[in-house]
C-alpha cells in the first residue's frame, strides 16, 4: 500500500519543494503561510539547504533573484500583503528571464484585510502584478496533494521557460490537513541546461543577468522574446480539470478552494437531475481559453464562482463561445464569507436552463 | 647588464578596454580601476560575480570583464546574499551609489552587513543622485544646493547626511569598514590599499567588508573637475572623515 501522510497544505508545498531539489529558501513571516518557512527551516539543515529569514519581503525576493541567477532552484513564500512587496523583484526576475518559485497563500484584502481565504489576488497573479507588462506562470492547486504536485511542476515549468512561477493557494488550502501520497520527483529529461547562470567567467565569455536594455531596438526585441515565450506557454502548458462536459447544459467554473465547494454543489445538482459540468483551471496563466471555447460549444450557460467580486470571470468571458452566457457568483473574502455548497446550488438552479 | 625594460603600468585585465559613459571629472572611472586592480592583484577575475546597482554604476558589466547580476535599486546586498549563499566559493561584490545604498537600500545593506555575509561592498558617495540629474541624496551636505534642495539642504526639514561607514562599523556582523577618497594621488594610493584589504577580508573568509569612497560629481555639482575635486578635501572630508572604522579581519 502506498504511504499516505496527513499533512497541511503548507507543509505539502515545503515537502514538494524539497523533493524537487529546491535548496534555497528566502522568506519573511506572515500568516497564513508561516508553516512553510517553519517546515523548511527545520528540514533544510538535514539536506544541506540554505534558509534565510530575510529582513523584508523585498529582500527575500531579491535573495531569490541572486540564487536563481546562479542557476539554483530557489523559492520564497508569502501571503497577499507580502506578495505585493515582492512585485518589484518579480518584475526584475521576469525581465531578467530568471526562474524561481513564489508561493502566495493568499489572504483577504485590500490592505491588511484579514487572514481568511481569498481569491482577490487573481488579477495581481495572472496579469503581471508588477510593472512592465510580463506574466508569471500561475498554478492553482485545490488539494493538499496538488499543493505538493504543482510545486514540483512549477519548478519544472519555470526552469524550462525561464519565467518565474507562482503557486496561488489560499488560507484554507494552506491550513487544512488531508491525505498526501508523496512520490519521488523525476526531473524531465529535456530540461534545458542553465547555460546563462553566473558562476565567475572562468575561461568562458562574460555572462550578465540583467533587465536593462537601452540600445536602439534592444528592449523591443527583448519584450517580443518574452511575448513569444508566453505564447508558447499558452500553446503547450495549459492544464485544467473537467467533468461532465459531454451533456452539460450549465458549466460551473472555479479554481482553487472554491472549486472544492463547486464540486459538492455540482454533485448535489446532478442528484437533482440537472446536467451540470465542471471546468477547473489549474493553470491560471496560461489560461485554459481553448477548453472554455470547446466546453461552451455544448454548454451555453456558464456560472463562474469566485471568492471575490469578479476577476477570473473576465478571462472566462473572453474565452467562451460567442453565443454563451456567462453568469457570476462571488463574495468578497473575509471572516464568514466562504459560501456553502447549498448557497452555490441555489445559484446553479437559478441559472440552469434545460 | 640587463637591458630588459620592466612594465610598471598596464591596463587592468579585469577592466575592459572601452570608453566609459562617465562625465569629465567623474571619479567612478578611478574607482572602477582600483577595484579592477584589486581583482587582478588577488587573481579573482575568473571567479568573481559582481552585483550592479541602479545609478551611474549600473553599467558595471560594460566595464568589468566579469560575470554580473543586475539588482533592483537598493537591493544589491540582498541579491549578493543570494549569490554568495548559492556560490560560497566565488568572490562577490556590490558596487553602489549613495542614493542606492544609503536611502532606498538602507534595510538591505544593514541586514546583509549584520548577517556578516561574506561579500565586499564598494560604496561611492558623491553627495548626490548622479544618474537622475543631481537631486538631494542621503549624503548631501548641510546647505548643499541640489535640484531638489534648491535653497540648500535644510537639516531641520531634510535631516542629516548619513555616515554609512561609521554606522555599519557598529554592527557585530561587520569585519571591515573604512572610508577613503580619490581626490589626491596619496588618497588614490590609500584607497587602492583599503579596497585590497576589503577584498582580502572576503578572500580569507573573514566576513563582510565595506569601503566608502568619496567621489566627485562635477556635472551635478555645477563645478569644473578641478573645483569639484577641491570640494572633496574642503567640504566632504571634514564631514566624512577618512579612516578605518573597524577591522577585525586579523582577529
Amino acid at each position: 500500500m502506498q504511504k499516505r501522510l496527513l499533512v497541511k497544505g503548507n507543509e505539502a508545498v515545503a515537502m514538494g519543494a524539497i523533493e524537487a531539489g529546491c535548496r534555497f529558501y528566502f522568506g519573511y513571516p506572515i500568516t497564513p503561510q508561516s508553516d512553510i518557512p517553519e517546515y523548511i527551516s527545520r528540514e533544510f539543515p538535514k539536506v544541506g539547504g540554505t534558509f534565510i529569514q530575510a529582513e523584508s519581503e523585498i529582500a527575500s525576493i531579491n535573495m531569490l533573484l541572486g540564487a536563481s541567477a546562479c542557476g539554483q532552484r530557489a523559492m520564497t513564500s508569502s501571503s497577499s500583503p507580502g506578495i505585493s512587496l515582492k512585485q518589484e523583484g518579480i518584475s526584475y526576475m521576469a525581465g531578467s528571464e530568471l526562474p524561481g518559485l513564489i508561493v502566495n497563500i493568499a489572504r483577504s484584502g485590500p490592505g491588511l484585510g484579514g487572514i481568511d481565504a481569498s481569491q482577490s489576488d487573481y488579477f495581481q497573479a495572472v496579469k503581471g502584478g508588477g510593472h512592465g507588462g510580463y506574466h508569471t506562470i500561475v498554478l492553482a492547486p485545490n488539494s493538499v496533494q496538488e499543493m505538493y504536485d504543482l510545486t514540483m511542476l512549477a519548478f519544472d515549468l519555470s526552469d524550462r521557460y525561464r519565467v518565474p512561477a507562482m503557486l496561488l493557494g489560499d488560507s484554507v488550502l494552506g491550513q487544512m490537513k488531508e491525505a498526501l501520497i508523496p512520490h519521488p520527483y523525476v526531473a524531465p529529461a529535456d530540461l534545458p541546461a542553465k547555460d546563462w547562470a553566473v558562476s565567475g567567467k572562468d575561461g568562458r565569455a562574460q555572462r550578465v543577468v540583467k533587465s536593462l536594455y537601452l540600445g536602439d531596438g534592444e528592449l523591443e526585441a527583448h519584450n517580443w522574446k518574452l511575448h513569444r515565450k508566453y505564447q508558447e506557454l499558452r500553446e503547450r502548458e495549459v492544464r485544467c480539470e473537467t467533468a461532465g462536459l459531454d451533456d452539460a447544459k450549465l458549466l460551473v467554473t472555479a479554481f482553487g478552494v472554491t472549486a472544492r465547494i463547486a464540486k459538492t454543489a455540482i454533485r448535489m445538482a446532478r442528484e437533482e437531475g440537472l446536467k451540470v459540468g465542471l471546468l477547473r483551471p489549474i493553470t491560471l496563466f496560461p489560461f485554459p481559453d481553448k477548453a472554455f471555447a470547446d466546453a461552451t460549444a455544448v454548454a451555453k450557460r456558464v456560472l463562474c464562482f469566485e471568492l471575490n467580486t469578479g476577476q477570473m470571470v473576465e478571462d472566462v468571458r473572453l474565452s467562451v463561445a460567442r453565443d454563451a452566457d456567462v453568469f457570476f457568483y462571488g463574495r468578497p473574502p473575509g471572516a464568514g464569507s466562504l459560501p456553502t455548497p447549498e448557497e452555490l446550488l441555489a445559484q446553479i438552479r437559478k441559472h440552469y436552463k434545460d | 647588464m640587463s637591458s630588459a625594460l620592466q612594465q610598471v603600468f598596464a591596463h587592468p585585465v579585469s577592466l575592459k578596454d572601452v570608453q566609459t559613459h562617465f562625465c569629465p571629472g567623474c571619479q567612478h572611472g578611478t574607482i572602477h580601476r582600483l577595484v579592477a586592480e584589486a581583482m587582478d592583484h588577488f587573481g579573482v577575475q575568473e571567479k568573481t560575480i559582481g552585483v550592479a546597482s541602479v545609478g551611474c554604476s549600473v553599467f558595471l558589466y560594460g566595464y568589468f570583464d566579469i560575470d554580473v547580476v543586475e539588482a533592483p535599486h537598493g537591493r544589491a546586498p540582498a541579491v549578493a546574499t543570494g549569490v554568495k549563499r548559492a556560490c560560497p566559493d566565488k568572490f562577490v561584490f556590490t558596487y553602489q551609489g549613495d542614493g542606492d545604498l544609503a536611502a532606498i537600500g538602507t534595510s538591505e545593506i544593514i541586514h546583509a552587513a549584520n548577517r556578516g555575509e561574506g561579500m565586499t561592498v564598494i560604496f561611492v558617495n558623491n553627495t548626490t543622485y548622479g544618474m537622475t540629474g543631481g537631486q538631494m541624496a542621503p549624503t548631501t551636505l548641510p546647505s548643499q544646493k541640489t535640484s531638489t534642495s534648491p535653497y540648500g539642504r535644510n537639516v531641520a526639514n531634510d535631516g542629516y547626511p548619513i555616515r554609512m561607514a561609521e554606522l555599519l562599523a557598529q554592527l557585530e556582523g561587520v569585519t571591515y569598514s573604512a572610508r577613503v577618497a580619490v581626490n589626491t594621488p596619496k588618497n588614490v594610493v590609500q584607497a587602492g590599499r583599503v579596497i585590497k584589504q576589503a577584498f582580502e577580508t572576503q578572500i580569507q573568509g573573514r566576513g563582510f567588508s565595506f569601503v566608502e569612497v568619496l567621489s566627485a560629481c562635477p556635472t551635478n555639482w555645477g563645478m569644473d573637475p578641478l573645483k569639484a575635486n577641491a570640494r572633496i578635501g574642503e567640504e566632504m572630508i571634514p564631514y566624512f572623515p577618512l579612516a578605518t572604522f573597524k577591522d577585525t579581519s586579523a582577529a
